[in-house]
C-alpha cells in the first residue's frame, strides 16, 4: 500500500549534521497520547450511569482496544518498517483522533455500539501502530544505547496515563461543575463526550507533530565513536538481520513471546486488583485499616514506578545485557511474589515496596523486549517483529485478570477477602514467572540459515521485504 | 552528532531552540502528570 509522498520514508531521511535528540521527542509526543488508553477507569463509573450499562459492558470497550492493538500491530509492523515512522504515526495519529470523535458521538447519541466501535476498534488500531511505530526508528538512531531508546518511547507509554487520568478530571470538572473529581460524584455524558472531543483535538496536535520532526537515520550513518563491530562482542548480540516472517520461525520468538507473557500476566494481576487489594491485606473483619484514599495513593504509587520501571531498567540492560536482565524480572519477581504472599500482610511497606517493584519490572519487561528482539534479530524488521510479540501482551491481558478474578471468585466475596485469599493466584503467578525464567534461560543465538543475505542493502530489502519469506 | 561514511548530501544543523521547544511540549504534561500522581500517592504516606 503506497503512502503520499510527503509521509513516504525516503522524504525523512535525515541529512548529515542531523541531531538524535529530537527522535526522542518524536516518539514520546505519541506514546504519551496513546497512553490514556490506560486512563478510562477516569469515566467508566459515569458511562455505566449514562448508557444505564454494567462495568463489564462498559469494561469491553477497554477489551476491545487492547485487543486490537495486538492485532493490528501484529499485522501492520511489516507495513510500518516499510513505510517509516512518519507514515505510520500519522496513520496512528487519524485513527486514535477518529476513534475518540466516533467514541465521542456515540456517548452524545446514547449509542454503546459506536463507542465500541469508535474508541475500540478505531482507536485500537492507533493504539497498535502508534505503539510500534516509533520504536525501531529510535533503536536505529542509538544502536549504541538501544536499551536506554526504548525506555524512554515506552516510558511515555506509562506516562500518558499519568497525564490523561488528572486532566480528564479537571476538564470533566470544567464540562459539568458539578463534578468535582471526589467519591460519590459522577460527571454526566455530556461532559465526558466532551472531554472526548477535547482530547482528540490536543492529541490531534501532539501526535501530529511528532509525525513531523521523526527522521531516520541515513543507511551507512553511525554516532561518533560508535564502533558496530563492538557490538557483536556481546553474547546473544547479532550483526545479522532477520525478517519477520523468518523470525517467527525460529524458537527464539516463541521462547521470548512465553518470556513476556509470563511477565505481564504476573504483573498485571497486582494492576488489576491493586486498590481492593491492599485494602483486604489489610482486613480486619468488616473494615480494612488501609483506607479508600490511601488505597487510591498506593494505585499512584504503582504507576510512577511502572513508568519508572520502563526506563530505569530498559537503560540498565544496555550495560548488564537483555538475558540476564529479564533473569532479574522473573528470578526475583518470583522471590518478591512469595514475599508478598506469605509476609505482605505483616506490615504494610513490605507489602508496598514488593509491589512496587515487581510493577516496576513489569514495566521493565514491556521497554526492554524491543531491544531483546534488536539483539536476536537485527534492526532489518525489528518493528514488524515486536509487533507480532505484542500479541503475548493481549494474551496476557486476558489471562491475568481471569485467573486473579478465576481465584478470588472461589475464595469469597468482594468485600471480605483477606490476605490468605490472595495467596493461590500469587503462587500461581509464581509459577508462571519459573516458566518465564526458563524460557529466558533457553533463548540462544539465532542459526545462521534465518539470516538475510549480505549482498542485498537495505534500501533494497525494504523494497522487497518478502524476499527470503519463503525460507 | 551524525558521522556519515558516504553521505554527499548537504549537511544540516538542527536548531538547539527546535530541540528544546520538542522536549518542552512533551515535558510539561509529563511533569503535569507527575506531579498530580505524586501528590496522589503521598495519601499513602499520610494516611
Amino acid at each position: 500500500m503506497a503512502v503520499p509522498s510527503f509521509l513516504a520514508r525516503d522524504r525523512i531521511v535525515a541529512r548529515p549534521g542531523f541531531n538524535r535528540w529530537l527522535i526522542p521527542p518524536a516518539a514520546l509526543a505519541v506514546h504519551l497520547c496513546i497512553g490514556q488508553a490506560y486512563a478510562t477507569s477516569v469515566y467508566k463509573t459515569a458511562l455505566v450511569e449514562h448508557f444505564d450499562s454494567t462495568l463489564t459492558a462498559i469494561g469491553i470497550i477497554f477489551s476491545i482496544a487492547i485487543v486490537m492493538l495486538g492485532v493490528s500491530a501484529a499485522l501492520f509492523g511489516t507495513w510500518v518498517d516499510r513505510n517509516g515512522p512518519r507514515a505510520a504515526m500519522f496513520t496512528s495519529a487519524c485513527f486514535w483522533v477518529t476513534g475518540f470523535l466516533v467514541g465521542g458521538l456515540g456517548i452524545e447519541t446514547g449509542q454503546l455500539w459506536l463507542l465500541y466501535f469508535g474508541y475500540g476498534f478505531l482507536g485500537g488500531i492507533g493504539l497498535g501502530i502508534g505503539y510500534i511505530s516509533p520504536v525501531s526508528t529510535l533503536i536505529k538512531w542509538f544502536p549504541d544505547r538501544p536499551g536506554l531508546a526504548t525506555g524512554m518511547a515506552i516510558m511515555g507509554f506509562g506516562g500518558g496515563a499519568l497525564i490523561a487520568s488528572p486532566l480528564s478530571r479537571q476538564l470533566m470538572n470544567y464540562y459539568d461543575p458539578t463534578y468535582d473529581g471526589t467519591a460519590g460524584t459522577v460527571p454526566n455524558g455530556e461532559a465526558v463526550a466532551a472531554l472526548f472531543f477535547t482530547l482528540a483535538a490536543v492529541y490531534l496536535v501532539f501526535m501530529m507533530f511528532g509525525a513531523f520532526i521523526v527522521r531516520v537515520p541515513a543507511d551507512d550513518w553511525r554516532p561518533d565513536g560508535f564502533d558496530p563491530s563492538s557490538v557483536k562482542k556481546k553474547a546473544l548480540v547479532t550483526t545479522e538481520n532477520v525478517s519477520a516472517n523468518n523470525a517467527i520461525k525460529t524458537p527464539q520468538f516463541w521462547l521470548l513471546w512465553t518470556v513476556l507473557f509470563c511477565n505481564v500476566t504476573a504483573g498485571i494481576g497486582i494492576l488489576e486488583q491493586a486498590a481492593p487489594m491492599i485494602q483486604d491485606f489489610f482486613r480486619n473483619g468488616e473494615t480494612s485499616t488501609v483506607a479508600a484514599a490511601t488505597a487510591a495513593g498506593f494505585v499512584g504509587l504503582l504507576s510512577l514506578f511502572n513508568m519508572a520501571g520502563r526506563f530505569v531498567w530498559s537503560s540498565t540492560s544496555d550495560f548488564i545485557g537483555r538475558k540476564p536482565i529479564y533473569m532479574v524480572y522473573l528470578g526475583v519477581g518470583m522471590v518478591l511474589y512469595v514475599i508478598l504472599a506469605t509476609l505482605g500482610s505483616t506490615a504494610t511497606w513490605i507489602f508496598v515496596l514488593t509491589a512496587a517493584i515487581i510493577i516496576s519490572f513489569y514495566g521493565g519487561g514491556f521497554a526492554t523486549v524491543p531491544a531483546y528482539l534488536r539483539d536476536l534479530f537485527g534492526t532489518y524488521q525489528v518493528g514488524a517483529i515486536h509487533g507480532r510479540l505484542l500479541t503475548a501482551w493481549a494474551a496476557a491481558g486476558v489471562a491475568g485478570p481471569l485467573i486473579v478474578n478465576g481465584v478470588l471468585d472461589t475464595q469469597g466475596t468482594p468485600g471480605q477477602l483477606v490476605a490468605a485469599n490472595y495467596r493461590p493466584a500469587l503462587f500461581i503467578m509464581v509459577g508462571l514467572l519459573a516458566v518465564g525464567f526458563v524460557a529466558n534461560l533457553l533463548i540462544r543465538p539465532v542459526a545462521a540459515k534465518w539470516f538475510e543475505p549480505k549482498a542485498t542493502d537495505p534500501a533494497t530489502a525494504r523494497a522487497n521485504p518478502e524476499r527470503s519469506a519463503a525460507r | 552528532m551524525s558521522h556519515p561514511a558516504t553521505d554527499n548530501r548537504q549537511p544540516t544543523h538542527t536548531p538547539v531552540g527546535l530541540i528544546a521547544f520538542a522536549w518542552t511540549l512533551v515535558g510539561v504534561p509529563l511533569a503535569y502528570g507527575l506531579y498530580n500522581t505524586v501528590k496522589a500517592a503521598t495519601a499513602l504516606f499520610g494516611g
